[in-house]
C-alpha cells in the first residue's frame, strides 16, 4: 500500500533537535540560567524555613490553617495525618515536597494571574493564548524535561521549572474565565460611575471573579502535586524521589511512602484551597469578632428585633 | 470650530443635556446603513439588507434643567441604548451628545470620566449593586473612584441612604434586602456624587406594581427638593405619564412623538401613539386646567333678576357670587327662581361651595363632582381663575372612547 512517506520523509525530530541544541541552548542558556534565581531564591528560602521548623509546631499551625477554612474535620485529618507522615519517616521528604509544590505555585499565581487578565481583556490575546495553553495542558511533561535540562541543568529547580509550565494553564484560564463572568452590568455600572480600567479591575472585576481565580489556583496546586514524583527523575528530591527509588529497587514499602505523602499533602491542601474557593461574598465573622459579639447584640439580632413588630 | 463651540455653549445654558442627530448604528460597515437610512429604508429592510441594526436613527432632544424627560419605547426601540450614549457608555455612531456644554461623543476618555464623576450618575434597571460591598460601600463607590477620604465617604454616603430612608441598613450587603430597598440603594448610590444629571434605564422595571407605585411617587417627592435633571426610560405608558415632565416615544431607533403627558394622551400623533394611550386612566393625566371655563361669577351686591337673566343667557344652573372680587359662595337658579325677597342675593348665598387648583388631576375631582354644581378653580394666591362644569370631566374622559367607537363605526361602514 501507498504512503506519502514511500517518497520522502520529513526529519521532523532532527529539525527540533538542532533548533534546541544547536541555536537554544548556545545562545538562551545564559538567559534561562538567570530565570532560575528568584525560583531557587524562594525555594531554598522555603525549603530551609520548612525543616527547621519543628514538627509539631508546624502540624499544629496546618491543624490550625484547617480548622479556621475548612473546618475542624479537616483539622483532626491534618494533625493525624501528619503525625502518621513522621512517623513512617518520610517528614523531611515532605517538607522539602511542600517547599517545591507551595514555590511552584506561588510563580504559577505571579505569572498565571496577570496573563489570565490580559486574555480577559483581550479577544486577540486570547486567540493566541488558547493554543499555547492546550498545548501546556496536553503535552506529556517527559517531553519537555530533555530541553529543560539542557537549558537549567538537574536539580531541584529546574523540577519547579517543570512543574510551573505543567501547572500554569488551569489558573490562567479560570482567571480568564472569572474576570469574563462577571456581570456585565455590573461593570458598566462601574464604567459610568467614573471608574478607570484599573479601578474596575481591583473594586469589581478581581474580587467578584476571585472564587473562580481560586478554583483554578486549586487546580494549579492538584497538577503541581501530580508532578512530584515527574520532577523527581531531573534531580528533584522530596517525596517524588522516594517513589523513584522505590521504583528502581523494586521496593513496594518504600515507593508506597512517598506515595501515600502525596496522597496525604494533595487531600490537606485541596480541602483547604477549596475552601477558599466557596467561600461566600459575604464575610463571615473573625474570631475576634465571634467572641465580642458575646458581649453585645449583634447587628443580625438587632435587626431581628426591628423587624418583628412590622 | 471655535465659534461653534461656542454657540453651542450659550445654546446650551438652560439645557443639561442636548442630543444633536445621535445615530447608533451595530454593525462593521455604518456607511452603507446611512445610505440606505437617507433613502428611506426601514429598520427591518436595512437588517435584512446588510445584516447590521440601527439602535438610534437620528435622535434630537434637549433636557432643560430640573426637568424629568421620560424616553418610553418598547424592548428594542432602542431606549437603553440612547440613554447609554448620554453617559458615553455607548459611543454614538454620528451626531452630538452635550452635556452642559460638552460634547460626550467626541471628548477624551479623561474628560469622559469627569463627567461620569461630577456631571451624571446612572440608575439600573437590574440594580447592579456590588454584592461584594456593603451598601454604604455601594453607595460610596463613586465618591471612592473620585478619590475623596473615606470619613468624607461616609458621611455623604449616610447623607444619601437618608434621603432614601435606608441609613439603617448601611452596613447590610445588597442580597439580604429586598428588591424595592436595593433599588432604592441603586438610587443612593446615584444621589450621592450629588451629580445633576440622573440618568434611570427602567429603574422600576424590576419591580413588583405595589412597590413600582411607592417608588413612582418616592422619585416625584424627592424630585421636588432635588430638582435634579433626570432622562428617565421605561416601556410602561403609565409610568412616563406619570412622571414626565415631556415624553418622547420611541419605536425602531426613532422619536414618534415627544412632547406632554396630556399632548401624548390628548393629540397622539399616529397610530402606533394612540394604540398605547388607549388603556390609558386619561383622569390621571389631564389637569383642571385642560377642561376650565372662563370664571362666570356676580357680584354680591347685583339684583337676584340679574342673576338669573345671567343664567338663563349661559345656559347654567348655578353661579359664583364674588365681593370685590373674592369668592363668596355659590347661588343656584332653583332656589333664586322662588325668591321672596328679589333685591338681597347674600341671602340665597351657599358658602358651602367646592374649590380645586389648576394642576390637579381629573380624578381628584369625582367626589367634588358628585353634587352636580360647578367647582371652583383657586389657583395657589388665592386667585379664582375658572369654572369646572362636572359634565365637562367626563366630556374629557370618554374623548379617547369616542376616536375609537367612531373608527368602529366608520370601519364597519
Amino acid at each position: 500500500m501507498f504512503s506519502p512517506s514511500d517518497l520522502f520523509e520529513i526529519p521532523f525530530g532532527d529539525w527540533v533537535d538542532s533548533a534546541v541544541k544547536d541555536w537554544l541552548v548556545p545562545n538562551f542558556r545564559p538567559f534561562f540560567r538567570s530565570l532560575q534565581a528568584p525560583i531557587s531564591f524562594v525555594l531554598d528560602g522555603l525549603d530551609g524555613f520548612l525543616n527547621a521548623m519543628p514538627m509539631l509546631v508546624f502540624t499544629a499551625v496546618l491543624a490550625f490553617i484547617a480548622w479556621r477554612t475548612a473546618g475542624r474535620g479537616v483539622a483532626i485529618f491534618t494533625a493525624l495525618a501528619l503525625v502518621f507522615l513522621d512517623l513512617i519517616g518520610v517528614w523531611g521528604q515532605t517538607m522539602t515536597t511542600l517547599a517545591m509544590i507551595v514555590t511552584a505555585v506561588f510563580f504559577c499565581a505571579v505569572i498565571g494571574v496577570p496573563v489570565g487578565i490580559l486574555a480577559a481583556r483581550s479577544d486577540r490575546f486570547l486567540a493566541i493564548l488558547r493554543p499555547i495553553l492546550d498545548v501546556m495542558q496536553t503535552i506529556p511533561p517527559f517531553v519537555y524535561l530533555v530541553p529543560i535540562v539542557m537549558l537549567f541543568g538537574v536539580g531541584t529547580v529546574p523540577g519547579v521549572i517543570a512543574t510551573i509550565i505543567f501547572a500554569l494553564p488551569p489558573i490562567v484560564r479560570l482567571t480568564n474565565l472569572g474576570i469574563r463572568g462577571v456581570r456585565a452590568d455590573l461593570v458598566e455600572a462601574a464604567y459610568a460611575f467614573g471608574s478607570t480600567p484599573s479601578q474596575v479591575l481591583w473594586e469589581v472585576q478581581l474580587p467578584l471573579a476571585m472564587r473562580t481565580i481560586m478554583a483554578g489556583l486549586n487546580q494549579t496546586l492538584m497538577m503541581a502535586l501530580s508532578m512530584a514524583v515527574i520532577a523527581a527523575l531531573i534531580g528533584a528530591g522530596g517525596l517524588g524521589l522516594t517513589v523513584n527509588t522505590g521504583l528502581g529497587r523494586l521496593d513496594v514499602g518504600t515507593a508506597m511512602e512517598g506515595g501515600i505523602g502525596i496522597v496525604i499533602l494533595a487531600i490537606i491542601l485541596d480541602r483547604i484551597t477549596q475552601s477558599f474557593a466557596e467561600r461566600k461574598a459575604v464575610a463571615t465573622p473573625s474570631l475576634a469578632q465571634t467572641f465580642r459579639g458575646f458581649f453585645k447584640p449583634s447587628r443580625m439580632a438587632a435587626r431581628a428585633a426591628d423587624e418583628k413588630p412590622a | 470650530m471655535k465659534s461653534l463651540t461656542g454657540k453651542a455653549f450659550t445654546d446650551g445654558m438652560a439645557n443639561k443635556v442636548e442630543a444633536k442627530n445621535i445615530f447608533k448604528i451595530f454593525g462593521s460597515e455604518p456607511d452603507r446603513v446611512f445610505e440606505m437610512v437617507s433613502k428611506g429604508h426601514s429598520k427591518a429592510d436595512i437588517h435584512a439588507e446588510t445584516g447590521q441594526t440601527i439602535g438610534v436613527n437620528d435622535a434630537s432632544f434637549e433636557v432643560a434643567e430640573g426637568e424629568v424627560f421620560v424616553v418610553m419605547g418598547l424592548s428594542g426601540s432602542g431606549k437603553s441604548t440612547l440613554v447609554r450614549m448620554i453617559n458615553g457608555l455607548i459611543p454614538p455612531t454620528r451626531g452630538q451628545m452635550m452635556i452642559d456644554g460638552v460634547d460626550v461623543a467626541s471628548c477624551s476618555a479623561e474628560t469622559l470620566r469627569k463627567v461620569r464623576r461630577e456631571k451624571v450618575a446612572m440608575v439600573f434597571q437590574h440594580f447592579a449593586l456590588f454584592p461584594h460591598k456593603t451598601v454604604i460601600d455601594n453607595v460610596a463607590y463613586g465618591l471612592k473612584v473620585k478619590g475623596l477620604p473615606a470619613a468624607e465617604r461616609r458621611e455623604r454616603s449616610l447623607k444619601a441612604l437618608a434621603q432614601v430612608g435606608l441609613e439603617a441598613y448601611a452596613d447590610s450587603y445588597p442580597e439580604e434586602l429586598s428588591g424595592g430597598m436595593q433599588q432604592r440603594v441603586g438610587l443612593a448610590r446615584g444621589l450621592a456624587t450629588e451629580p445633576e444629571i440622573l440618568l434611570m434605564d427602567e429603574p422600576f422595571g424590576a419591580l413588583d406594581p405595589l412597590i413600582r407605585r411607592d417608588m413612582q411617587l418616592e422619585l416625584l417627592e424627592l424630585q421636588r427638593s432635588l430638582k435634579k435633571t433626570i432622562v428617565f426610560i421605561t416601556h410602561d405608558l403609565n409610568e412616563a405619564l406619570i412622571l414626565g415632565d415631556k415624553i418622547a416615544i420611541m419605536k425602531d431607533g426613532s422619536f414618534v412623538q415627544v412632547g406632554t403627558a396630556e399632548e401624548i394622551v390628548g393629540e397622539p400623533a399616529d397610530e402606533y401613539v394612540r394604540a398605547f394611550t388607549q388603556d390609558i386612566d386619561r383622569s390621571r393625566v389631564f389637569e383642571v386646567a385642560a377642561i376650565a371655563r372662563p370664571p362666570l361669577s356676580i357680584e354680591i351686591d347685583a339684583p337676584v333678576s340679574d342673576a338669573l337673566a345671567r343664567m338663563e343667557a349661559e345656559n347654567v344652573d348655578a353661579m359664583f357670587v364674588t365681593d370685590k372680587g373674592t369668592l363668596q359662595g355659590q347661588v343656584l337658579y332653583r332656589g333664586l327662581s322662588g325668591a321672596s325677597d328679589p333685591e338681597a342675593l347674600a341671602q340665597h348665598l351657599d358658602p358651602d361651595f367646592a374649590t380645586v387648583t389648576p394642576d390637579a388631576h381629573l380624578h381628584e375631582l369625582y367626589g367634588k363632582a358628585a353634587a352636580g354644581r360647578p367647582i371652583a378653580v383657586v389657583d395657589e394666591t388665592g386667585a379664582f381663575t375658572g369654572i369646572v362644569e362636572p359634565g365637562d370631566i367626563f366630556h374629557q374622559l370618554v374623548r379617547g372612547e369616542e376616536h375609537e367607537s367612531g373608527q368602529k363605526r366608520a370601519a364597519t361602514a
